[in-house]
């Protein structure tokens, strides 16, 4: 037991400080704090610049960008990242499909793809989630049917986040509806969302943006060389996918920023001729909700720390569960300082209140998504009671 | 930064676990146990003692074994397991802590000496009735009366205070708090012992001129080293609660496998096996929270600030899974033969001993706005 990071750690931490707050555009970094949307070019800016350092993909093999770093650097990484307000690396490539490729896919597929996906000269979207098969991701429909050296896909996905950007997609898809449990029968393809036959559309929040779409395939011819690894073992390559997707998923850096900015806010507000900062059930809750966010922090380094034998630690369940309820604390808080101003949300020209209040409701309603999206709330309450407590 | 226990810290778990369960691994034992005075086993305590424990943070000069915080951690979790009546964190931790920080060395020799020998058992008489958690005296006065010190008032609950052979005594001198040693049978010394709803024991302890002996050998203001006695003994009750907690859960689970209701096990409704995953989710954190309250002391830092974030997060789990281990149990939780309520009786307990939740929420909000962000790794902790 110690607390204290090595010097080498130390070291570490300061070498991603330094490059994240100097080598990354403090304008898109200002865009991240202000929590105003980026555009498609500053995704991109971000990433290869980040390429070019080798900071983009490091839980990758060593062979194809990755720094062979322990969990414990990646932890290091990720929160120096959500800590200088830096986009991190696009999910889609950086998370879920890079991976699996360089697990599952042929030499030819990898060549043909990691590079590019670490620099996001391809933008990967998700084809997973239908109308019908959200938290029973299992129960997907859409098919695609062998015709010679294609396969012909059709079907629907649903909740394809930054569609709009995409270059190509990453799906599971039906191929053998015969099989005896529906998990067997599912294959991942991949191909360019200007397909003939796909057809992409926007889907509006409650917060008043586009950030994710309905995909529908009409007869879409994909060459059979575009089936990542074995037909009919999708499942087993999502489930790979799905486990890097929780890894992270606690977003400490990006919660204690918000915080921060409540503090800073809740000091700026007049309650009662006074701060509101200074009211003492204000002090209070912000209070609670950094203890809770130091605990989970913790609990981070605790399952970073044991899970370098790749055995993920049995606590790591209860990142996705409570890193999402304090993202969604956090930014509920900043709502409530904002109090009265937090209605100009479409304010545009012609009004005084300030940004930060204006984006705080959007904001808030938005993450509604992030205990649902990754396996929901109650998916992880599931598999503790099941996985951990035996029942 | 590293959260793993080494291979002496695991052997010492073990040696604490395999005492303790045969003590109390059969909780009837224990209903017999604090059923009579003094609350406790004395063959237990004594040990104990043979093993070393009740001398584990003592300098090896004095009686003790020279240890640091992370094995008083591991035997406060082990006492909480099976929830052990016998006083370590009130006599070793808190009482034994302050006499080591304070002390002469005649004294330490003499009082932490005999307790790591299970001879002599001191307990802190501090709380006055009417105030709360505070690290000062107020209504126990000290005065000097041509070179014999005579305390005067009331302290109460003293936990242990009827068994205990010596009382650390905080009294106001000067506008400050000096600390006091006052041996049982000392002229104008009344104590009145009874039974505490988890168990244990306390007394009001009456004060009338009587003598007793400066701890320490100069009369200051010793409020500083009090509060830092009591956040340490703040961080080893967030190991025992931690203890407890983790029984009460397991207990939980396995009752929830077994019983059977609509012709099904408990474990087939999914209203019952979310409220023990969350259960498990607030032990864990408690838990990450504990161990690194008792890093930071390890490594000189904050522990003040750390006993109170670490008594926070403890205080709100133990309420969660104290009270939630009694509802999915149903009614034989709430029976004093079965073992779960207990848990939550000690629970209970332990929060209204040095400080709940909401006392230690009071101070961190305090200093909230005086820091940017917390970084658990780095300033002021490490």
């Amino acid at each position: 037991m110690r607390l204290q990071l090595s010097p080498e750690l130390e070291a570490f931490r300061e070498e991603m400080r330094t490059f994240f707050t100097t080598q990354v555009p403090q304008e898109i970094r200002d865009t991240v704090a202000a929590r105003r949307h980026l555009t498609k070019e500053q995704y991109v800016e971000t990433q290869r610049v980040l390429n070019a350092a080798g900071l983009a993909v490091p839980h990758w093999p060593v062979e194809w960008g990755g720094r062979d770093w322990t969990p414990l650097q990646r932890h290091i990484w990720r929160e120096e990242m959500q800590l200088a307000s830096v986009p991190e690396p696009l999910a889609f490539n950086a998370s879920m499909i890079g991976p699996v490729i360089a697990a599952f896919g042929n030499q030819e597929q990898k060549e043909r793809f990691l590079p590019k996906t670490a620099n996001l000269d391809i933008w990967w979207c998700q084809g997973f989630s239908e109308p019908d098969a959200g938290s029973d991701l299992a129960s997907l429909r859409t098919t695609a049917v062998r015709d010679g050296d294609d396969w012909v896909v059709n079907g629907q996905k649903t909740w394809t986040t930054l569609g709009q950007h995409a270059d190509w997609i990453f799906c599971l898809v039906r191929t053998d509806p015969t099989a005896e449990k529906k998990q067997r029968g599912i294959s991942m393809l991949v191909f360019p969302m200007d397909s003939p036959g796909v057809t992409l559309r926007p889907i509006e929040l409650i917060d008043g943006g586009y950030e994710v779409n309905e995909v529908f395939f009409e007869d879409v011819r994909v060459p059979a060389e575009n089936l990542i690894g074995e037909e009919n073992r999708g499942w087993d390559y999502a489930k790979f996918l799905l486990g890097n997707e929780r890894v992270g998923i606690a977003r400490v850096g990006y919660t204690k920023r918000l915080l921060a900015e409540a503090k800073e806010k809740a000091s700026e507000i007049t309650d009662g001729g006074r701060p509101l900062s200074e009211d003492p059930r204000m002090a209070a809750r912000i209070a609670e909700l950094e203890n809770e966010l130091v605990a989970l922090e913790l609990t981070a380094l605790r399952v970073v720390a044991n899970s370098a034998d790749g055995k993920p630690h049995p606590a790591s369940s209860v990142l996705k569960l409570r890193g999402s309820e304090l993202q969604q604390a956090a930014t509920e808080l900043i709502v409530d300082i904002a109090g009265p101003l937090s209605l100009a949300s479409f304010a545009d020209g012609g009004s005084d209140i300030p940004d930060w209040a204006r984006v705080a409701t959007p904001e808030y309603l938005n993450y509604r998504k992030v205990s649902i999206y990754g396996g929901s709330n109650e998916v992880q309450r599931t598999i503790i009671a099941g996985t951990i407590l035996g029942l | 930064m590293d959260f793993t226990f080494d291979s002496e810290q695991n052997d010492l778990r073990e040696a604490v676990r395999g005492l303790l369960e045969r003590a109390y691994g059969d909780s009837e034992q224990r209903r017999k146990v604090v059923a009579n005075d003094p609350g406790f086993d004395e063959k237990t305590w004594s040990r104990l003692a043979e093993m070393g424990l009740l001398g584990l943070p003592f300098a090896e000069e004095h009686g003790g074994m020279g240890a640091g915080p992370m094995e008083v951690a591991i035997v406060a979790e082990e006492i909480g397991r099976v929830v052990a009546p016998e006083p370590f964190v009130e006599a070793v931790v808190l009482a034994g802590g302050l006499i080591a920080a304070v002390g002469t060395d005649a004294q330490k020799s003499e009082i932490l000496g005999g307790l790591a020998e299970g001879a002599i058992l001191p307990a802190f008489a501090h709380a006055e009735p009417g105030t709360r958690w505070s690290p000062s005296a107020s209504a126990v006065t000290a005065t000097d009366d041509g070179g014999t010190w005579r305390l005067t008032g009331v302290k109460e609950p003293v936990p242990h205070g009827a068994r205990a052979d010596v009382l650390v005594v905080s009294a106001v001198v000067d506008g400050g708090t000096a600390l006091f040693l006052v041996r049982a049978g000392a002229d104008g010394l009344s104590r009145t012992g009874y039974r505490t709803h988890d168990g244990g024991r306390a007394a009001n302890v009456g004060l009338d001129s009587t003598p007793a002996e400066l701890l320490g050998d100069a009369p200051g203001d010793r409020t500083a080293a009090v509060e830092r006695a009591l956040a340490e003994a703040r961080i080893a009750y967030s190991h025992e609660s931690v203890g407890a907690m983790d029984t009460a859960l397991r207990t939980t689970a396995e009752y929830l496998k077994t019983r059977k209701q609509f012709g099904v096990t408990l474990n087939r409704f999914q209203a019952l096996t979310f409220r023990a995953a969350d259960m498990y989710v607030s032990l864990e954190l408690a838990r990450s929270t504990a161990l690194w309250a008792s890093m930071v002391q390890d490594a000189g830092g904050d522990v003040v600030s750390a006993a109170d974030r670490a008594r926070l997060q403890t205080s709100r789990a133990g309420r969660h899974i104290g009270k939630d281990a009694i509802q999915l149990h149903g009614g034989i939780g709430v029976t004093a033969e079965y073992k779960v309520g207990h848990y939550t009786s000690r629970l209970t307990a332990i929060d209204h001993l040095l400080g709940d939740g909401d006392w230690a929420l009071g101070r961190l909000a305090a200093s909230v706005n005086s820091y940017e962000t917390v970084d658990p790794l780095g300033a002021p902790y490490a």
